[in-house]
């Protein structure tokens, strides 16, 4: 079944069933990734943070431009307040990252494919905003939800919408990362069973646009892991710095 | 040309109907719920380890790196300003010292200037003085001499005359007549001979 396209999608069980009464926690491939990813990261950011260099080596220079390069980021969307929260987001960008990364290799499981990853990361943002901002500012964090200069008559409708708005964030922050990462794999698959299908006169073409949607893909494979860090930046600003 | 075309595009319409129907048949694996637990679990456990280990360990070396070397660039600044207003202060130094040391020199040539002139002047007077007292002794000398000299030749002309009036006649001639005569003559003479 390798020429359907979504085969590259199958979470299967490597080693044996792992079962907490009814659940199934089994080691998979999907779990596979998860550790390679985060395992990169380590090592990586490990490598990149020995203690007392002034000339930074190339990996450190990785590790510290990383590190600006957030740290620039949340500063500039949610400001100096979400300074607490950078450790979470430079890891929430890396992780994702690096899943999206190493799903580019070629037999490799991507992680953020799959709604649930996706999702819970997305749900586990969301409630902690809405906790960070119900902390900060108690019953005001509800005026999040009454933007001002709106005329009285609109205010209903306005304060529907925005509360649909805000309860939609999870799902479409993490319909976003799951439905391109799943779109651009796909993609990529079908053109490669072009390139098999139509052989060795006709199968150039596919082969050129594979080519092509492989750096296209690294290319949203980095975006959107920085998608889904600025907007949790954003939704952090909201909660931080009330605006409406 | 044309067969070639439609061989082609029936080729790529079937390919595109295979890959469809079999995408058909397979579904979306990611909505089997068989293993999401599964996923969340090591989501949660994977990313919570990765967020531990990061935010405790790595990012504060990371962070603290970075710091360090910007508080060492900026102390570095620091420190090659301060040399750099060390270096121009003995430049200036070096400049003062070096117009110093040229005012010295010339005040120490205008002294040597000075005193070799005021030397020379010193030598010049003295000779000149010396002279002019040799010149003066000599004067007097002269002037004694001019003086003397009338009576000391009146003398040796009176004895000269009375030597030569013994020798000529024989007889002893009044010396008191023969000096009264010469000073006669010297008294007439005077002007011819001294120049008086």
């Amino acid at each position: 079944m390798a020429a359907n396209p979504m085969y590259q999608f199958n979470v299967y069980r490597i080693g044996p069933e792992i079962k907490l009464g009814d659940i199934d926690l089994s080691f998979t491939n999907a779990s596979l990734f998860m550790v390679l990813s985060a395992l990169t990261v380590l090592i990586i950011f490990k490598l990149g943070s020995k203690k007392n260099i002034i000339i930074p080596n190339k990996i450190q220079l990785l590790a510290e431009l990383s590190y600006s390069f957030i740290s620039k980021m949340i500063s500039d969307t949610a400001g100096t307040k979400a300074k607490p929260y950078f450790s979470f987001i430079f890891s929430l960008f890396m992780f994702v990252l690096f899943c999206n990364m190493l799903g580019m290799v070629p037999y490799s499981f991507t992680v953020t494919s799959h709604i649930i990853v996706t999702f819970v990361l997305a749900a586990f943002i969301f409630i902690g905003v809405t906790i960070i901002g119900f902390l900060k500012h108690g019953l005001g964090y509800l005026k999040l939800f009454v933007p001002s200069g709106v005329p009285i008559v609109l205010l209903p409708l306005i304060v529907i919408i925005e509360i649909i708005s805000y309860l939609s964030r999870p799902i479409s922050l993490s319909v976003r990362l799951f439905a391109n990462m799943m779109a651009g794999h796909t993609m990529m698959k079908v053109f490669g069973g072009f390139v098999v299908s139509l052989g060795i006169v006709g199968g150039w073409l596919p082969l050129s646009f594979s080519v092509a949607l492989t750096g296209l893909e690294i290319l949203v494979a980095f975006l959107q892991a920085y998608v889904f860090a600025i907007l949790t930046c954003i939704y952090l600003n909201d909660a931080l710095n009330l605006h409406h | 040309m044309f067969v070639k075309k439609t061989l082609f595009s029936v080729i790529l319409y079937c390919a595109l109907i295979k890959t469809a129907l079999s995408a058909e048949s397979g579904g979306m694996p990611q909505l089997d719920p068989e293993f999401w637990f599964s996923q969340i679990f090591w989501l949660i456990f994977t990313f919570g380890l990765l967020f531990f280990i990061l935010s405790k360990f790595i990012l504060p070396n990371i962070s603290s790196n970075l710091e360090n070397r910007k508080s060492q660039i900026l102390e570095n600044i620091e420190k090659a300003e301060v040399q750099r207003q060390e270096s121009e202060d003995k430049i200036k130094e070096f400049d003062k010292i070096i117009y110093e040391s040229k005012v010295q020199a010339k005040n120490i040539l205008n002294e040597a200037k000075k005193k070799i002139s005021e030397d020379i002047n010193n030598k010049k007077k003295q000779l000149e003085d010396e002279i002019n007292s040799e010149i003066k002794t000599v004067e007097n000398e002269i002037n004694e001499l001019r003086k003397s000299s009338p009576d000391t030749i009146n003398q040796i002309a009176i004895s000269t005359s009375s030597d030569l009036l013994k020798q000529l006649i024989g007889a002893d001639v009044n010396q008191s007549n023969i000096s009264a005569i010469v000073e006669d003559l010297s008294k007439k003479e005077k002007g011819k001979y001294y120049g008086v």
